[in-house]
């Protein structure tokens, strides 16, 4: 078994269509670096200096990781890890 | 002619050009409006300003459109008003209510950045325009749509109450009740505006949308006698107003139409929905979603926009973020009422009772001049103090009976 991640539509392009991935587990950061080499130019999408970028949300098992330890997050086999822009509207 | 560049990413700072998009393709971040205020300088002063009618397109150089203002032509330029009662009351010695409650046509700033978003849509070529939203802003882009002749959709929950239903069905829109919750709308509302070519003034417009309320604070500065306040109190929903308001103090001391700025900026919220408030007492960055449940439902957003915006704008300033119970919510309103005659809607409870906390726990001093914004009127959320008034005196319709009533309370 391996980690599911989850691509949103605007990234896709990067990943030949696909909506989702398999990534080997570890953490957030190692994870993100593996999705670069598989699909080039998605880590700098996502994130900047090695954190996630402000309104990209990273969710394990729907548990944001901001509330985690966030990139440094473990994920384990089976995990299943969704990227998620944030919509930068409001609601009010 | 205005005086647009583009729009940047707030985040990456890629520049896009001036069109009805809201989202960096590359990295998610918001789009903001860049001026070319080099020609803003040369173009604007204080003559210039207070040579033009008292609306908030006074200060038109300063607001994201091309051509001439097309909506909101009666709108803003609300009173300050000097609040000498509550003053004595709060123990402070320089106060000021900025009152949007009396905000034309429908009570509330949103008149404001409604005004804003309808030139902007019309400008774009739109004929309709659209929102989501539970009160304020449904009843705005339903009268001002009105009057600017566009076709108007808003979506609101189904679970609404019925005077609110009322105070935008009345100008015709089309109102569409969605079977869910507030945020079922939202999401619902992406999705149509991804198919329909609608100018949805807290979407696709939002860029120029949130310019409008930064004329709350130029007002504030121009009727202070073009002077900055010492403090200023801002209630905050998504952290979009108190940004702005922000944003304007800092853009008229660059342009000079103020000597100095030296003001402390506090975001006053409910303490059942504080994720601002929360961060920045905590001194974090991170704006922790919450689940809303307080009487000031024009604040109830769990996981604001502009929440890290807020956050930092609060830091640069100094100032400090305050939330209140619904009980000092409804303290604050009928104080408000009783000393200086205003009539707030709970969001104005939250400012003032964040207020008092702020001057009672030192964060706010006594010595220095204080703007309270209080942004929408009591009438809109009148079942909040049900329950919470005094008496209303019955009687007979002879004298007798009314002199009972004198005797009652004590006369």
């Amino acid at each position: 078994m391996a980690v599911k991640v989850r691509i949103p539509t605007p990234l896709q392009r990067l990943t030949g269509g696909k909506e989702e991935v398999e990534a080997a587990p570890g953490t957030i950061s190692v994870i993100v670096g593996a999705l670069d080499a598989q699909f080039p130019g998605i880590a700098e999408r996502i994130s900047e200096g090695g954190k996630i970028r402000r309104f990209v949300n990273v969710y394990v098992n729907e548990e944001d990781i901001r509330f985690l330890q966030a990139e440094n997050t473990q994920v384990k086999d089976g995990d299943e890890v969704s990227i998620v822009p944030a919509i930068a509207g409001g609601r009010s | 002619m205005g005086f647009m560049k583009a729009l940047r990413c707030r985040e990456c700072s890629r520049e896009y050009p001036i069109e009805p998009v809201y989202v960096c393709e590359f990295c998610f971040g918001p789009l903001e409006v860049v001026y070319d205020y080099d020609a803003i300088k040369k173009a604007l002063s204080r003559e210039v300003i207070t040579g033009r009618r008292k609306n908030l397109w006074r200060y038109r150089e300063l607001l994201p459109i091309d051509g001439e203002p097309q909506a909101g032509l009666d709108s803003g330029f609300s009173p300050l008003v000097k609040a000498e009662n509550l003053a004595e009351v709060l123990g402070v010695r320089e106060l000021y209510i900025k009152d949007d409650t009396v905000m034309h046509p429908t009570l509330s700033f949103k008149d404001r950045v409604v005004s804003v978003a309808l030139t902007k849509a019309l400008e774009f070529g739109f004929d309709t325009v659209a929102c989501a939203s539970t009160g304020n802003l449904a009843h705005s882009v339903s009268a001002l749509g009105a009057r600017s002749g566009l076709n108007r959709f808003v979506f609101i929950p189904a679970t609404l109450e019925q005077s609110k239903i009322v105070a935008s069905i009345v100008y015709g829109p089309n109102l569409v009740a969605v079977d869910g919750n507030y945020d079922d709308v939202n999401r619902l509302c992406s999705e149509i505006a991804n198919k329909y070519k609608w100018a949805f003034v807290n979407i696709n417009i939002r860029p120029y949308y949130a310019e409008g309320s930064k004329t709350m604070g130029f007002e504030i500065l121009e009727q202070l006698g073009w002077k900055a306040p010492g403090n200023v109190v801002i209630p905050c929903a998504s952290g979009s107003l108190l940004t702005k308001i922000w944003k304007s103090f800092k853009e008229f001391k660059m342009l000079g139409l103020i000597d100095s700025l030296d003001t402390k900026v506090f975001a006053a919220q409910a303490a059942g929905c504080s994720p601002i408030a929360a961060a920045i007492k905590a001194g974090v960055e991170v704006i922790r979603p919450v689940k809303p449940d307080t009487i000031a439902k024009s604040l109830a957003i769990g996981n604001p926009a502009d929440g890290f915006y807020a956050t930092a704008a609060v830091k640069e300033s100094g100032g400090w973020g305050e939330h209140v119970s619904d009980q000092e919510i409804i303290d604050a309103i009928k104080l408000l009422a009783s000393t200086e005659g205003i009539f707030a809607e709970t969001a104005g409870g939250v400012t003032l009772a964040s207020a008092k906390k702020l001057i009672e726990s030192g964060r706010i001093d006594r010595d220095s001049s204080t703007v309270v914004c209080i942004t929408g009127n009591g009438l809109k959320t009148q079942e909040a103090l049900a329950g919470h008034t005094g008496r209303v005196h019955h009687i007979k319709p002879n004298l007798a009976s009314f002199e009972d009533v004198m005797k009652s309370i004590g006369r």
